[in-house]
């Protein structure tokens, strides 16, 4: 007896340790190399968001046969020559695709910033400093309507970067070295695509660039992967010195243009002084409803009520009036009262099934937001595509533009209206989730989800419904998280689709076809 | 003679003290219970703090107040042989917090299975000696959400633990010391992306193993038990909770608690114990600063007519 279990231990605790596997794949692990089924060789003649008519430089490339270029060429075979396992990983990282790994790097320090400040010690909160990002609490404070912004200058200027690469690209049409030189091997599926301006180099120099704006606190951050990028274009064979070296010269050229709208439209100034925040309160009162009050501890001034006022992508600030819902029903109306009811029911529900949906969707505190969450499915989706760079860059940024505007049609209903949320009125109506900091109609989530969709669906025809049942679940999710009234979510959802409607006008006259 | 015997090794040994952030385990005493007899066990813990290290830095959060469990744990413990105890725990768990708006928790939780081995147990000077080597693994019986701290039910991970434990008595007074090592499997959350100290692409989180380190000293008799017990909980790996942010299953979790255990068992009905014993967090780091407060009661039993003694 006493030998069996002896004998039996061990053979039991293999088994378990053996069963328990550590090791995880990541879903951005697996992308294939970026292999485009179409190259878009016209993307030159695509309309781009801010700089039809601006004029960039970019200098007349050396000769192919010149000693600069050769000298270019033998640097590449000198890394070919040694290729460490480290420099192997870096090529299988980037070949996936240039502008989804900056998207996957944008989302990433989204995350690392969507915290809220901790109150000083009168209870009253700081504001993260652009002018010191570094000092608590950190520049950004990257909630959803910052990271909104956040993608869709990036987006944006990642586009309009590529369409003028692709200009020069067919003015000078210098081919990759791996074309000019046989004995350079290609790392990556080969491109009929001219070399030069690198476009991998057009985008990361946009990025980086933008993000001395966004993300002014993690530059040596960015500039370690510009460095990592530059170097796996080398290493593949993919692009020399002075390919890299003048498209990320022209990356930086187009992402001023967008620097210089960034720092005009109003976002810097969207946190709003103590008066505006006191307005909002009077207004609702004078209009015979029970204002918004903060439910955080010290009570918080509301999150970026200002955000209205920012200049949209794809509509004049007129539109954004034009778009906002009707009121809610009013807090004193038995309608009201019957939603409230509802909402009370949710926070009773224990269904793990809800549960399920208000976690998935929650993109709080710590998260990509909503808009990087949409971003991510959107990117998952592209994967698939075989897309262009330029192609990538194109659908992303009319995603993150159309996030963007949702964001602020949005806030604008949520602080014309100021109404309270269904805790606020019923303190018996415990949430699941956290209640974000700002009123409740209608629901973000609702309008980021119902633009997103909508934008996807157009792109991606072939997903049928897909799309449009994830926004629905997502809008759901709030009333499930027992945070938002049911009109929040099904308002906050038409409101998103009709701004996604705007973004999808615009691609059908960009030029780059569906 | 038969008598005192069984009072001598009777007791409970498999006692999880469940907060829903950290498990300190005082499962290890040397206290067996005899060949066919079993122990039918059900006890209450109530766990509550207000104060939890975020990182490294104490701090309150007004919109948590005080964040307080439920625990009731019911389970069995049988004497395979003299030297071999089997059990079973299944416990139900309420959470709440007192202020702020997050809705609490309730289910079941984890099925902890263990097996102890009493591998050595010798007269060594004055003394008793015994050295026990202890198996634990835990399974989550409830679909509950792992991903919900500090409300969550726990972490609803498999793990597997290894357990050495020796304990010295000489007459009533004994002295023991314990060391664990806790693998705990990958979870599953209901996200599909998750920030640590950066971003992962998949639901699948992976859990620091732990380390568990324990000693007691104390007084035994056939009526009444009274130990001190002092314990050092480490995950080992893990990250910090940043500034002001919500805290994740795979943080860093560590504890240091100090306690103390006192048991009576009757004389006048034969088998039946109460069990108080409380214990207080000290030290931790992404932890709570938990204070909890533990009241059991066992009844052991022959499930065997009278049989000759080994």
């Amino acid at each position: 007896m006493k030998k069996a279990i002896l004998y039996i231990i061990p053979l039991l605790v293999a088994t378990i340790i053996g069963s328990c596997k550590k090791d995880i794949t990541e879903r951005n692990a697996v992308y294939p190399a970026l292999a485009p089924a179409n190259i878009d060789l016209n993307a030159d003649t695509w309309v781009p968001i801010l700089t039809a008519t601006s004029t960039f430089t970019v200098a007349t490339p050396d000769v192919i046969t010149s000693p600069n270029y050769l000298a270019d060429v033998n640097e590449i075979k000198s890394y070919q020559k040694n290729i460490t396992d480290d420099q192997k990983a870096i090529v299988k990282y980037w070949s996936a695709g240039s502008v989804l790994r900056w998207n996957e790097i944008l989302r990433e320090l989204v995350a690392k910033h969507n915290l809220p400040p901790y109150q000083k010690d009168d209870g009253t909160y700081p504001f993260p400093s652009a002018a010191n990002p570094l000092a608590y609490p950190l520049f950004p404070f990257s909630n959803p309507p910052y990271a909104a912004r956040a993608y869709a200058y990036v987006s944006a200027a990642q586009y309009d970067a590529l369409v003028q690469a692709w200009k020069f690209k067919k003015q000078f049409n210098r081919a990759a070295p791996y074309t000019n030189d046989a004995t350079v091997q290609a790392l990556v599926p080969k491109s009929a695509l001219p070399a030069y301006p690198s476009e991998d180099a057009v985008v990361a120099g946009a990025t980086a660039k933008m993000m001395e704006l966004l993300f002014p606190g993690d530059l040596d951050y960015i500039q370690q992967k510009v460095a990592e990028e530059k170097l796996y274009r080398l290493i593949a064979g993919a692009n020399t010195r002075s390919d890299w070296d003048a498209g990320e010269n022209l990356g930086k050229q187009v992402a001023n243009v967008f620097l210089t709208r960034a720092r005009g439209d109003k976002a810097g100034a969207a946190i709003g002084t103590q008066a505006d925040w006191t307005a909002f309160e009077t207004t609702a009162t004078a209009a015979g409803q029970t204002p918004w009050i903060s439910l955080e501890l010290p009570k918080r001034p509301p999150m970026l009520p200002l955000f209205p006022k920012v200049t949209p992508f794809l509509f004049p600030s007129a539109t954004v009036v034009a778009l906002r819902p009707p009121a809610p029903y009013s807090t004193t109306s038995p309608e009201f009262k019957k939603e409230a009811d509802e909402v009370l029911t949710m926070s009773q529900n224990y269904s793990r099934e809800h549960e399920r949906i208000v976690s998935f969707w929650a993109d709080g505190v710590g998260t990509v937001t909503p808009p990087g969450h949409w971003n991510s499915i959107a990117a998952e989706e592209f994967a698939r595509q075989n897309y262009s760079e330029v192609r990538w860059a194109r659908n992303l940024a009319l995603l993150n533009m159309a996030e963007m505007d949702a964001a602020i049609v949005c806030w604008d209903a949520k602080y014309f209206y100021f109404n309270p949320r269904p805790t606020q009125m019923f303190a018996n109506i415990k949430t699941l989730t956290g209640i974000p900091n700002f009123p409740s109609y209608t629901s973000g989530h609702s309008n980021f989800s119902g633009a997103a969709a909508t934008v996807l669906t157009y792109l991606l025809p072939d997903r049928g419904t897909k799309f449009m049942d994830m926004a629905h679940e997502a809008a759901m999710s709030r009333l499930y998280g027992a945070i938002h009234y049911r009109s929040d979510c099904e308002v906050g959802l038409q409101t998103g689709a009709k701004v996604g409607e705007y973004a999808i006008a615009r691609a059908k006259t960009d030029g780059a076809g569906n | 003679m038969k008598k005192s015997i069984l009072r001598y090794f009777t007791g409970v040994f498999m006692c999880l003290v469940l907060t829903q952030t950290v498990s300190a385990q005082t499962e290890s005493d040397a206290i067996m219970i005899p060949k066919n007899y079993l122990c039918a066990a059900g006890m209450f813990a109530h766990n509550s703090w207000d104060h939890y290290w975020e990182g490294t830095l104490n701090r309150n959060n007004l919109n948590l107040g005080t964040v307080s469990s439920n625990v009731y744990n019911v389970g069995l413990v049988y004497g395979l042989s003299n030297r071999i105890n089997i059990s079973a725990f299944v416990p139900y768990i309420q959470t709440n917090v007192s202020a702020g708006t997050l809705r609490g928790q309730r289910g079941i939780q984890d099925i902890n299975l263990a097996f102890k081995w009493m591998a050595i147990r010798e007269q060594i000077g004055s003394g008793l000696f015994s050295f026990h080597a202890i198996a634990t693994g835990s399974i989550p019986l409830g679909n509950y959400q792992p991903d919900y701290l500090p409300l969550a039910l726990g972490s609803r991970s498999r793990s597997i633990a290894f357990r050495g434990l020796v304990n010295y008595q000489v007459g009533r007074f004994f002295v023991a010391g314990a060391g664990q090592y806790v693998h705990r499997d990958n979870i599953t959350i209901d996200r599909d992306s998750y920030y640590t100290t950066e971003m992962h692409y998949t639901n699948q989180v992976a859990m620091p193993n732990a380390s568990n380190f324990l000693v007691s000293a104390g007084f035994r008799s056939l009526q009444l038990n009274v130990e001190a017990i002092a314990t050092k909980y480490t995950t080992l790996g893990g990250f910090d909770i940043t500034r002001n942010n919500m805290p994740f299953p795979s943080n860093r979790m560590n504890a240091t608690a100090v306690g103390g255990l006192a048991k009576y068992m009757f004389q006048s009905i034969q088998g039946l114990e109460l069990t108080a014993r409380s214990s207080y967090v000290v030290a931790g780091r992404n932890v709570g600063q938990n204070l909890q407060v533990f009241g059991g009661i066992d009844y052991i039993f022959s499930v065997k007519k009278e049989k000759s003694d080994k």
